[in-house]
């Protein structure tokens, strides 16, 4: 229990970091720990009280193993959160060039 | 025949970085001929899924039978959006073979644009819940790229916001995915909605569906999860305007709380309320914002929150009538807000400005571009015989007959406010005559003018899909899906296994 409120709170944690912080790095930074925090919560959900890995061998019985399918939705995930904090990133490094600052109040070009 | 709608864009995108030294015609031909496939092809898919009525098209992935292995399924719904997603596409590549020559490396905006085509025909055919996420997030990573695609300071800041806003968007939805997998233990979307149909009524689902709403909700651009749109939508380049205001948030939005919410959730009262309240504020909201805004592009842009609000207000009274309402009206804006944001591109490119109070006179200077302008400003503020003035009645007939009366003059109220802001903003842009109007310095490519054509002639000929012939084939199987909701997935689990 303590477990899935400690996501809880990594979640929380992440989505403070995007909707407070002003510089846009620290907000990439936090959709990165709302991701981890998603990920461990689908691990989470696979978990079986005392299972072990899910891998046959040829010659035992397997009783009581997690389940596989979440950890590979989380592998996915993983690589998708890759591919959105790179193009983030990129994406910083660029505003920086035009508008010499990481400060999100003051790249508000867009009014009106 | 499914599989085909994935692998044709992204080999298309491969391949089009392989060729990206060769000679710039052979990448437009190549560009070009790739998109003519893509519609001719969901065109077969369509007539194959409407003939028979409610025959659905599977296709089994690796040799496991689902719910355990992974499916393609397109059924009448996703049909539809296959058609309308890939006619929008055909006709926005002609016209960036000629608008993006202004800017370097066009190969690129062509590779991040099949990569884009290839995630929403993904959405639309998968049958597996994380699937759906896993192309929504790529056709979102291509348009937060093809938003920055003029690496100015305005694009780049416009896709910064685009991005943060998406991620967050999708992290919610995923964290939903989640959820659902713990309460029923399954990914597949026919065999969830078994699964919770046999499950005790718990909180759970009324959890996920906020999350769902909240995500999808952004995806779709409705108030209040619109604050993106107008920036995105006015900074990118046109076609890529085109493609998020014509398909991008109707397949990612509208498509996919479809989907989810009436074939696996199975039709609420309390949705379908949700549903009602954003769509009418999105409404309203977006029909206000769009007055008072002095660039072309962002008008265009809010009448885009404002139409989505009709498209969920239909979805969300819930009667077949309605349905047909939604479906037609999806079509309509999707062919008209495309045209219009390909023209905002014209006018752009021949003015060099996008204020509405120096640019006058479209219609002397560039017929082409004003008239079909025209066409589609009257179309989508419901001007008969047009077909938004079809939709919208529709719709608005459909709430009277659930009997919202209420809303019906909600739907009757926004129309004419739609029909007063176009006026007011297009009557100068097209017919004025200023002294300190910005000259028409630039001719447009031949390529921009045969897309808006090809544009324009699908507006003009919307209203024959009201034809019982036609509309047999194109909307019906979609209203089907969308009116039997959970026993459809049901009848498609059969077909499936």
């Amino acid at each position: 229990m303590i477990t899935y409120f400690l996501c809880l709170v990594l979640f929380a944690i992440g989505l403070f970091c995007v909707v407070r912080k002003r510089n846009i790095i620290k907000i990439i930074i936090g959709i990165g720990i709302m991701e981890y925090a998603i990920n461990l919560f689908f691990v989470l959900v696979g978990y079986r009280t005392h299972g072990r890995s899910p891998i046959f061998a040829r010659d035992q019985m397997v009783t009581n193993m997690v389940d596989p399918l979440p950890q590979s939705v989380a592998l996915t995930a993983i690589v998708i959160s890759l591919s959105v904090t790179l193009m983030l990133v990129a994406v910083a490094i660029r505003i920086y060039e035009r508008y010499g600052t990481f400060d999100i109040t003051k790249i508000n070009r867009l009014k009106g | 025949m499914a599989p085909f709608f994935l692998i044709i864009p992204l080999a298309a995108a491969f391949i089009m970085t392989l060729i990206s030294r060769t000679d710039e015609r052979i990448r437009d031909v190549f560009a070009i001929l790739v998109a003519i496939s893509l519609p001719v092809l969901s065109i077969l898919t369509l007539m194959k899924v409407a003939i028979p009525a409610g025959s659905v098209l599977v296709h089994r992935m690796s040799g496991f039978m689902p719910p355990a292995g992974i499916a393609f399924v397109v059924d009448g719904l996703s049909a539809f959006m296959l058609v309308t997603v890939n006619s929008v596409a055909l006709f926005v590549i002609v016209y960036s073979s000629g608008y993006m020559k202004k800017y370097t490396d066009k190969w690129k905006f062509y590779a991040l644009f099949f990569m884009m085509i290839s995630g929403i025909n993904g959405v639309l055919i998968a049958s597996d819940i994380f699937n759906l996420y896993v192309f929504m997030e790529i056709a979102a990573i291509a348009a937060y790229f093809l938003v920055a695609f003029g690496t100015g300071a305005e694009e780049l800041e416009a896709s910064f916001k685009y991005a943060i806003m998406g991620t967050v968007a999708s992290a919610f939805i995923l964290l939903g995915i989640a959820f659902l997998y713990g309460y029923t233990s399954t990914l597949n979307m026919m065999d969830m909605a078994s699964v919770i149909s046999t499950l005790p009524q718990v909180r759970t689902i009324q959890f996920i569906s906020v999350l769902f709403l909240m995500g999808f909700g952004l995806k779709a651009a409705l108030v209040p999860f619109h604050a993106w749109l107008a920036y995105a939508h006015s900074s990118a380049p046109a076609p890529v305007s085109a493609m998020l205001s014509g398909v991008l948030i109707k397949a990612l939005g509208i498509y996919a709380i479809a989907r989810i919410f009436f074939s696996v959730f199975g039709m609420s009262a309390e949705i379908c309320q949700i549903l009602i309240a954003l769509g009418v504020l999105s409404m309203i909201v977006g029909a206000i914002l769009a007055f008072g805004q002095s660039d072309i592009k962002k008008i265009f842009a809010y009448s885009t929150v404002s139409q989505i609000g009709y498209i969920s207000l239909a979805l969300g009274v819930a009667t077949p009538l309605a349905f047909v309402g939604a479906i037609f009206h999806l079509f309509n804006h999707s062919a008209v807000k495309s045209l219009l944001f390909l023209n905002s591109g014209s006018i752009e490119h021949m003015t060099g400005t996008r204020e509405l109070s120096r640019i006058s006179g479209v219609v002397k200077n560039a017929p082409v571009t004003g008239y079909t302008t025209l066409l589609g400003a009257l179309s989508i503020s419901g001007v008969p015989p047009f077909g938004g003035f079809w939709s919208k009645l529709i719709i608005i007939f459909a709430c009277i007959q659930a009997g919202h009366p209420f809303l019906a003059l909600i739907a009757v109220l926004v129309s004419v406010m739609t029909l007063a802001y176009y006026f007011v903003s297009m009557t100068g842009v097209l017919f004025g005559v200023k002294a300190d109007a910005a000259g028409f310095v630039n001719k447009i490519h031949p390529a921009m003018k045969a897309g808006v054509i090809a544009m324009a002639l699908i507006v003009l000929f919307a209203p024959l899909a009201l034809l019982p012939d036609v509309k047999k084939i194109l909307i019906d199987g979609a209203v089907s899906v969308l009116v039997n909701g959970r026993a459809y997935a049901d009848m498609m689990l059969g077909a499936i296994k």
